[in-house]
């Protein structure tokens, strides 16, 4: 089960267009930052290839500038 | 706890968020998820939360613990403190993440034929008691030493002080903070005869501009600077970062000056010199509130052993003064500052400017210099010259780098000069600190003994045959650890450590004593801004881990002192405290009551009348002040401050032909200080598992130095090899090096050069001559 964290930077003046699109995303988590223009977005999947196919859903949000990749875990299912 | 496979998943998951939100603090300086304090905090009608100060840093920020069955398992910031209003930095989230760590030393360790045997605590307090004792018998009471912290609890430190000069009668007693704090406890008391910043962290809310001096604090005060870019942004609030290396503060600052190493000395008498040549001088707060003074020039260094030096203070006039800074014009001070004289210009018309109100900040920068003392001198004589001072919005304010540099360490006086109140030196604090503690005021020397590098000089020589360090970790902390490490290996010194885990000082220890952390023992610190800050205990520490406070008074009472330390077990913290109050009754320095403490998340002293005040010095806020002043530096006689006459001398040393590089020393956004805490919380010592050497590019280009090769950093004391750094955190200078001295496996300080400001004994760490070259 892959678990990911990213850094997503929003458009200008779009964050909370992009915490709300991440937010209706299964499998993501959202941590917005306070004062800056920046989101922690913490993934869950089943598979490498869920695991895809949500990072592909994120890439393609309107108001997502860049998505950088912080850390990757893969960890047994129960 | 993470023995199911979901439970592992939480954790992994935890460790990714935390990841991620730690790269993002070294992206974005200052960077605060208020909402992550909330989230993921788990959802029990048993989780107690309990208020406490952070335990790192000095800023003082209010936590909120969240214990369920007796483990914390959540911390989040106190929306109730008015340090932080909830927030915290990346390193206030994780630090109970430390507690539970696998090599906590959870029970007394006695070194018997070279190994170390785990010792009931009792056993291993009367071979401490037992020892200190019959090391006064053979060798006298200065042959016995106690080395504390800025970390210690205030009660800690009174029992310290309470046992070394009025129980024993030794001056024998120093601590760390001597290594950060003392050259702003001495400009204070040279400039203003009384400790400590007149204003308070609201001054945040009120200025124009804050000039930081030589300050990285969006990764050493994060909480600080994000109310500071929060001004920034809401009311266009400038920040100027006047230093040796670009930074992460510099980067985030509206202008970035930087300067050659010691040369702020000169940058800060050329803003005197516009100020007055400009005419911006605020005349009627300068005659009526100010006395100009000079002291001796050519002050030494302090490298040799036994350097004594005493400073000759003589009363000048304004025309002296001024006369005085015809040598620092800006356009002379630019050729060896490498500052603009425009930039140099620029710096004083804001300080200059009557309708800008201006906030200097400084922390190590500052202080850990060999004229320490002149150069706060000079920053309080540019807020003085114009006036901007001791108002909301205008003031000189010394950052502190730990969380109780200023309530124990300067307050209760754990420097050998120092008593509760006054210095050891003044008949009348001597016999004030005699009556309170029951003791004949014979028995408390009126002569200091040794300053932090002279106490480890002194065990090196022989002279101190026995030392007892309490939260600190000096064989990574002190410069020159390659004098003092060996030194503390010697037969001739009996070491005891006391801490919460195994250091490179417990490593040469012959007693190790298991200290309880932070939030297992009730406490009081006391933060940059005059705010004392009370918790209780919160959970049970492991083993047989003991609060300090409590082991001293154990070694007291087997020392034949117990009717000097008559507390209990239960209620030490409340009953020290409370006797510790006596000594700064009245309106200058009043401490609030327990109570008050218990409900509030502190209260900033002088606290007169049931209220803090917030602005020392200034009759509208300070009751203290004399009826019918305006302004009243009460600390002096005669109510005045004093403007110093403070030339610019070199540094102890300086790059020459074979060591051609400064080398600076600091930290990092992800460890505090030695690292002995922060190493232990893995997501933390992740994000920046190693120390480097960080270059300037174009420094690494000409000596073919790569990003991440090993690099032999060396020095006339030692050397240490660490992985290079190009275009990566910072950027100093070129022609200087920056090492972060966190890692106790890269020992930088076998590098640095012992030599101290001459008035504060404070040593500098920031400036010494290396030369580099491929491991």
């Amino acid at each position: 089960m892959p678990i990911k964290s990213y850094l997503a930077h929003p458009k200008t003046g779009e964050k909370q267009t992009l915490i709300n699109a991440l937010s209706l995303l299964n499998g993501c988590e959202v941590i917005p930052a306070t004062n800056q223009d920046v989101v922690v977005v913490v993934t869950e999947t089943s598979d490498d290839a869920s695991d895809v196919i949500l990072k592909d859903k994120i890439e393609h949000i309107d108001s997502l500038k860049l998505l950088a990749l912080v850390s990757g875990f893969n960890t047994p299912q129960n | 706890m993470y023995n199911s496979l979901s439970s592992r998943r939480n954790f992994i998951k935890k460790m990714a968020q935390l990841s991620a939100m730690t790269a993002a603090a070294a992206m974005f300086p200052g960077i605060l998820f208020a909402s992550e304090q909330e989230a993921g905090i788990p959802n029990s009608a048993n989780l107690d939360w309990k208020k406490g100060p952070c335990r790192f840093c000095g800023v003082g920020c209010g936590i909120l613990v969240g214990t369920e069955n007796g483990k914390a398992v959540a911390v989040k910031g106190d929306p109730n403190c008015s340090v932080n209003k909830g927030l915290l930095c990346v390193k206030g989230y994780h630090q109970t993440m430390c507690i539970q760590s696998k090599d906590r030393l959870t029970h007394a360790l006695v070194k018997k034929n070279g190994k170390y045997v785990k010792t009931p605590l009792n056993e291993a307090l009367d071979i401490v008691a037992n020892k200190m004792k019959s090391t006064i018998e053979a060798h006298g009471k200065d042959s016995v030493a106690m080395y504390t912290s800025g970390q210690s609890t205030i009660p800690e430190g009174y029992v310290a002080s309470k046992l070394m000069k009025g129980a024993i009668g030794t001056n024998n007693l120093d601590c760390n903070a001597r290594l950060c704090m003392a050259s702003a406890v001495a400009g204070f008391l040279t400039t203003f005869g009384a400790d400590e910043p007149m204003g308070c962290y609201e001054d945040i809310d009120h200025a124009d501009y804050f000039i930081t001096w030589g300050n990285n604090m969006a990764e050493m005060h994060p909480v600080l600077f994000s109310r500071m870019l929060e001004q920034k942004t809401r009311r266009g609030a400038k920040i100027i970062d006047f230093a040796t290396r670009t930074s992460r503060s510099s980067t985030a600052s509206d202008r970035s000056i930087l300067f050659e190493p010691q040369t702020d000395l000169a940058v800060a008498n050329a803003i005197c010199y516009e100020i007055i040549n400009n005419g911006w001088v605020n005349k009627s707060f300068v005659e009526k509130h100010c006395n100009f003074s000079k002291g001796l020039t050519n002050i030494g260094y302090g490298t040799e052993d036994k350097f004594n030096f005493k400073d000759k203070p003589e009363k000048i006039d304004f025309a002296a003064f001024k006369a005085f800074l015809n040598d620092y014009t800006p356009e002379k001070v630019e050729k060896y500052s490498k500052v603009s004289a425009k930039d140099i210009k620029y710096l004083a018309s804001i300080y200059g400017d009557p309708n800008k109100k201006v906030v200097s900040y400084w922390c190590m920068g500052m202080n850990q210099h060999t004229r320490g003392t002149w150069m706060n001198n000079l920053v309080y004589n540019i807020h003085l010259l114009t006036g901007k001072i001791s108002q909301p919005g205008n003031g000189p304010f010394s950052l502190t780098g730990q969380p109780s540099a200023c309530g124990t360490a300067r307050e209760v006086g754990t420097f050998t000069h120092k008593l509760p109140k006054g210095v050891v030196m003044n008949p009348k604090h001597r016999a004030l600190a005699a009556k309170i503690w029951k003791v004949p005021v014979e028995r408390i020397p009126a002569k200091p003994t040794y300053h932090a590098t002279e106490m480890f000089r002194a065990v090196d020589r022989g002279d101190i045959k026995f030392i007892w360090t309490q939260v600190t970790n000096p064989l990574v902390s002190l410069p020159k650890t390659s004098r003092y490490r060996p030194a503390m290996e010697k037969d001739s010194c009996f070491v005891v450590v006391s801490d919460v885990f195994p250091t490179p000082t417990s490593d040469v220890a012959d007693v190790i004593l298991p200290a309880s952390w932070h939030i297992e023992k009730s406490g009081l610190y006391g933060n940059s801004e005059r705010r004392t800050q009370h918790w209780d205990k919160m959970v049970e520490g492991p083993g047989e881990t003991t609060p300090d406070a409590w082991m001293t008074i154990e070694v007291a009472k087997r020392m034949g002192y117990g009717d000097l330390f008559p507390y209990s077990e239960e209620n030490h913290v409340e009953e020290i405290y409370n006797e510790y109050r006596q000594f700064h009754e009245g309106a200058k320095h009043g401490m609030a009551p327990l109570e008050v403490l218990k409900k509030e998340s502190g209260a900033i002293w002088p606290y007169v009348n049931g209220k803090s005040t917030q602005w020392r010095f200034n009759a509208k806020y300070d009751p203290a002040c004399k009826e019918g002043s305006d302004f009243d530096f009460y600390g002096k006689p005669d109510g005045k401050a004093v403007i110093w006459q403070r030339p610019y001398e070199p540094a102890a040393e300086s790059p020459d032909a074979e060591y051609p590089f400064w080398l600076n020393t600091g930290r990092v956004i992800e460890h505090w200080h030695t690292g002995s805490m922060t190493r232990r919380i893995p997501v933390l010592h992740k994000a920046m598992p190693e120390a480097y050497i960080e270059f300037h590019p174009d420094d690494a280009k000409a000596l073919k130095i790569r990003d991440g090769e090993n690099i032999k950093v060396t020095s006339r004391r030692g050397s240490c090899v660490l992985p290079a750094s190009v275009n990566k955190r910072g950027l100093p200078t070129r022609g200087q090096v920056f090492v972060p001295f966190f890692d106790e496996n890269m020992l930088i300080n076998d590098v640095t050069l012992d030599a101290f400001c001459p008035i504060s004994k404070e040593p500098d760490y920031k400036k010494c001559a290396v030369k580099v070259e491929k491991a």
